[in-house]
């Protein structure tokens, strides 16, 4: 870390106190995205600072800056006034600033007292002092008056998310942390945990901390912030106080990108069938309360802010990790999904949003990679055939008939686009004749070009009766496609809208504010 | 504000690790067996001793390869190791008491600098623990096997004392156990590279993100591996009279020690568990050879029992873990 004179440009508006710490002007280019451009933030002792924006509009990014993760390509960090630079995460610590990822980095097995001291054990004549480290550890603890329920001694293990969280907190305060960076801490929060981390937050507060709160709840937003900073596609939009705004003037700030895509047309009333799918109060861990139908020959968009549940309800579906209540109903016939190889058997399909991770065997063909679900449902057995499938299906029939562009059936898929590897599952699940298609953000990595052809076979699809549920985090891209707009916010499905919504009615769904408010005042 | 509060169990009891219950099932119904159908008493001074006798070869290379597994790795190279240090000690000796102290140097420099190729082979070329340490142990047996075909060299008569003498009730060896296992634990719970070394063990990241330095940890573990490897062999070197090159495969030290190890507790994933663990593993062995060498079983039963004994183990602490999870 190193540190120089202080900074040549004014103080903003009439704040006489200096702040904690200030970013100028910080731009972090990543291989073809410009994540961050030209984005300014700071922070005042006892200030909460939420930052908002749609998924990748470039906060965590920011973040990520602010605490060493990555360095800034262009702008600067300055804390106290003295211009910084964090190589490593604890250059951060060490200058005050720690954050709390929604992931937590603790160590399950090892203790509460343990894991906050990780590498800064006190030692005594060489060995660790577990007294001392106990003690400071109890002192945190009841600092932030969770010395009732969390003990130095205790197993993280042991701890509920809130618990863990409040020990990572504390961790943060063992670093004299003067801004604390909260990512999303409420996510994984049940309603009475998030008073707890409320008032916690209002104390830190009050001992003249500052924080930086990220959210997409808006509700905690209101509550807690005395400014908001808006980013957008890694733009700042405008940094405003709470008290001047309303949540529809936030959500007018976070949306409005213009439509470059083109997208098919929308279904035709009369192309619109029979219910396929239907889901009547379908929940478990992560959803609750979910009643969803999907039609033969529509695209139904799934929309929600990270978090919200569009990916646990779309593998909820597909049974890798099954509804635990309600019912399931597959053309009338009511079902059980307990597990994936149960829904392709009765043709659904599922394009994950992690193609390399869950979908694509890397290293081997593209022709294994497309016969692999039709041979998996066949007998162990049985011959494998090197081309034909079925009667009339062959492998190199489907490999024409999506367009991938290969050296050959023989090619391994990790060496082609992510355009061809898309086209590659989507031949793997025409082969199984799906009739139920499910696509986690089916266009995520792709290029633009790819991006419109996969657009167009998604459109084919439906147009030749199957149904489709998608789920993308581009707002433009769920607007472009669906017939129908699903919202969900924390776990549940929020509200529906037609084709042709605008991004502002979405948002409001998402952030639960429709929800909040009972009515809706923006007009966009 | 109503908050899901864990009971906090007491301190000792936490400390004390699930497999002494185990241990405690064993012992009895060994004993009761025994007392019903063998041939004299287990608790008899006589087998006692025989049993912690059996156990401080295995006891001592396996609290070394603790250390390993706790970090997140393991070394397969321990067997040879030990072999490694049997032959060259009493080969180095020649039955001459003036060059012992110049044998266990010698063998001690190889076992640190095979602890670290081990760790430097893991941490820099990132190759797989498995695979390297396979590939460290196999090198040294060949140059071993190549250059000695039989028993080489001799020890010392005076210094078979390590290996047949005792004080009072306690032979020398059962105490240098009892002293190498003590260590252990104390390097675990009370010195900051034991903290370190469940941290890397639980998670690399979280300790890399921590600042801790994970390469010298990983080192460290490799390195008091290979010389617990080393003690073994000076102690089979001393009991046999000589070394020979098969001594340390003859007796499976590089699986079983992982076996008691795991069978102790240690998450064979790393950061969990201990050298108390690995001390009920060794004696649970010790025990079941011991009663069925009384009972007058074949060894073939035996193996048989031991591997139901590793699966049955492990099986109940993924079970544990799992329930405490969810």
């Amino acid at each position: 870390m190193e540190v120089t004179n202080a900074p040549e440009h004014g103080q903003p508006d009439v704040q006489t106190v200096q702040p904690l710490f200030e970013m100028h002007h910080v731009t972090k280019r990543f291989p073809g995205v410009v994540a961050l451009n030209d984005v300014s933030f700071d922070c005042y002792p006892g200030e909460v600072h939420a930052l908002v924006g749609e998924n990748g509009a470039g906060k965590s990014t920011l973040m990520k800056v602010l605490s060493g993760v990555y360095q800034p390509d262009e702008g600067s960090i300055w804390v106290d006034g003295a211009r910084c630079s964090f190589r490593h995460p604890l250059d951060a610590q060490r200058a005050g600033i720690s954050i709390i990822y929604q992931e937590f980095n603790l160590l399950p097995d090892r203790t509460v007292a343990q894991n906050i001291f990780i590498g800064r054990e006190p030692t005594k004549r060489g060995l660790i002092n577990y007294e001392e480290m106990r003690r400071n550890t109890q002192r945190l603890l009841s600092e932030l008056e969770v010395d009732d329920w969390i003990s130095p001694d205790m197993l993280v293990r042991h701890l509920s998310v809130a618990g863990q969280q409040m020990v990572e907190i504390a961790k943060a305060l063992s670093f004299e942390s003067r801004v604390l960076i909260m990512d999303e801490p409420t996510a994984a929060l049940a309603p009475h945990e998030v008073e707890v981390l409320f008032r916690l937050v209002r104390r830190l507060q009050q001992r003249g901390l500052g924080i930086v709160y990220i959210s997409h709840r808006f509700k905690e937003i209101f509550e807690l912030a005395d400014r908001i900073t808006v980013l957008k596609d890694g733009k700042k939009v405008a940094t405003v106080e709470k008290a001047a705004v309303t949540s529809a003037d936030i959500i007018e700030m976070m949306v409005g990108r213009p439509l470059e895509e083109f997208y098919p047309d929308y279904a035709k009333p009369d192309e619109i069938g029979e219910v396929v799918l239907r889901v009547v109060n379908g929940g478990n861990q992560r959803l609750r309360n979910i009643n969803l139908e999907l039609r033969s020959g529509e695209i139904v968009g799934l929309a929600g802010l990270q978090g919200s549940g569009t990916t646990d309800l779309v593998r909820a579906i597909f049974g890798s990790e099954p509804f635990q209540t309600g019912t399931m109903e597959l053309a009338g016939k009511p079902v059980r999904m307990r597990r994936p190889r149960q829904a392709v058997r009765r043709r659904m399909a599922f394009l994950s949003e992690n193609r390399k991770e869950e979908g694509l065997f890397l290293m081997q063909s593209v022709r294994d990679n497309i016969a692999i679900t039709v041979r998996a449902l066949r007998s162990l057995l049985g011959p494998i055939r090197r081309n034909r499938l079925e009667q009339d299906v062959t492998i190199e029939g489907l490999a024409q008939e999506v367009d991938v562009r290969a050296a050959g059936l023989h090619q391994e898929v990790q060496y082609l686009s992510g355009g061809n590897q898309q086209k590659v599952l989507l031949a793997r699940w025409l082969a199984t004749r799906a009739k139920v298609w499910i696509f986690a953000e089916p266009t995520r990595g792709i290029d633009v070009n790819a991006k419109a052809a996969i657009h167009a076979r998604i459109r084919e699809l439906a147009r030749s009766g199957s149904a489709v549920l998608m789920t993308s985090s581009e707002l433009p891209e769920v607007i472009g496609m669906s017939d129908r707009i699903v919202v969900m916010h924390e776990g549940t499905i929020a509200g529906e809208l037609p084709a042709g919504a605008s991004e502002a009615q979405i948002m409001r769904l998402a952030t639960g504010e429709a929800a909040d408010t009972g009515q809706v005042s923006v007009s966009v | 504000m109503k908050v899901v509060v864990q009971p906090s169990r007491p301190q000792l009891w936490r400390r004390i690790p699930p497999v002494y219950v185990i241990l405690v099932v064993i012992t009895v119904v060994a004993w009761i067996l025994v007392e019903l159908y063998g041939r004299g008493s287990f608790f008899g001074k006589e087998n006692i001793a025989n049993i912690l006798q059996r156990s401080v070869s295995l006891g001592i290379v396996s609290v070394g390869q603790t250390f390993t597994i706790l970090a997140g790795s393991l070394d397969l190279s321990v067997a040879n190791m030990i072999s490694v240090s049997a032959v060259m000690s009493s080969y180095i000796m020649q039955g001459d008491p003036s060059r012992v102290p110049f044998a266990i140097a010698t063998v001690v420099l190889i076992g640190v600098i095979v602890g670290l190729v081990n760790g430097l082979l893991i941490t820099q070329l990132r190759v797989n623990p498995l695979i390297s340490t396979l590939g460290t142990g196999l090198l040294l047996q060949g140059i071993l096997s190549a250059s000695f075909r039989n028993f080489a060299g001799s020890v010392p008569e005076e210094f078979q004392v390590l290996a047949y003498g005792s004080i009072g009730p306690i032979s020398y060896s059962v105490l240098m156990f009892i002293i190498i296992a003590s260590i252990g634990v104390f390097i675990l719970r009370k010195t900051r590279f034991g903290a370190h070394l469940y941290a890397v063990g639980g998670s690399q990241e979280v300790s890399r993100l921590s600042g801790l330095r994970t390469t010298r940890v990983l080192l460290g573990a490799h390195v008091i591996a290979s010389l617990t490897a080393v003690i073994t062999g000076i102690y089979l070197a001393s009991r046999l009279g000589a070394g020979a090159p098969w001594v340390g495969r003859d007796g499976v030290y590089d699986l079983e020690s992982i076996a008691v190890v795991v069978i102790g507790g240690t998450a064979l994933a790393g950061g969990r568990g201990g050298v108390m663990g690995t001390v009920a593993g060794v004696l649970i062995f010790a025990i079941l050879d011991s009663m069925f060498n009384l009972l007058g079983v074949g060894s073939y039963l035996k193996q048989v029992l031991r591997g139901l004994i590793i699966i049955a183990a492990v099986a109940s602490y993924s079970i544990r873990t799992k329930e405490e999870v969810s």
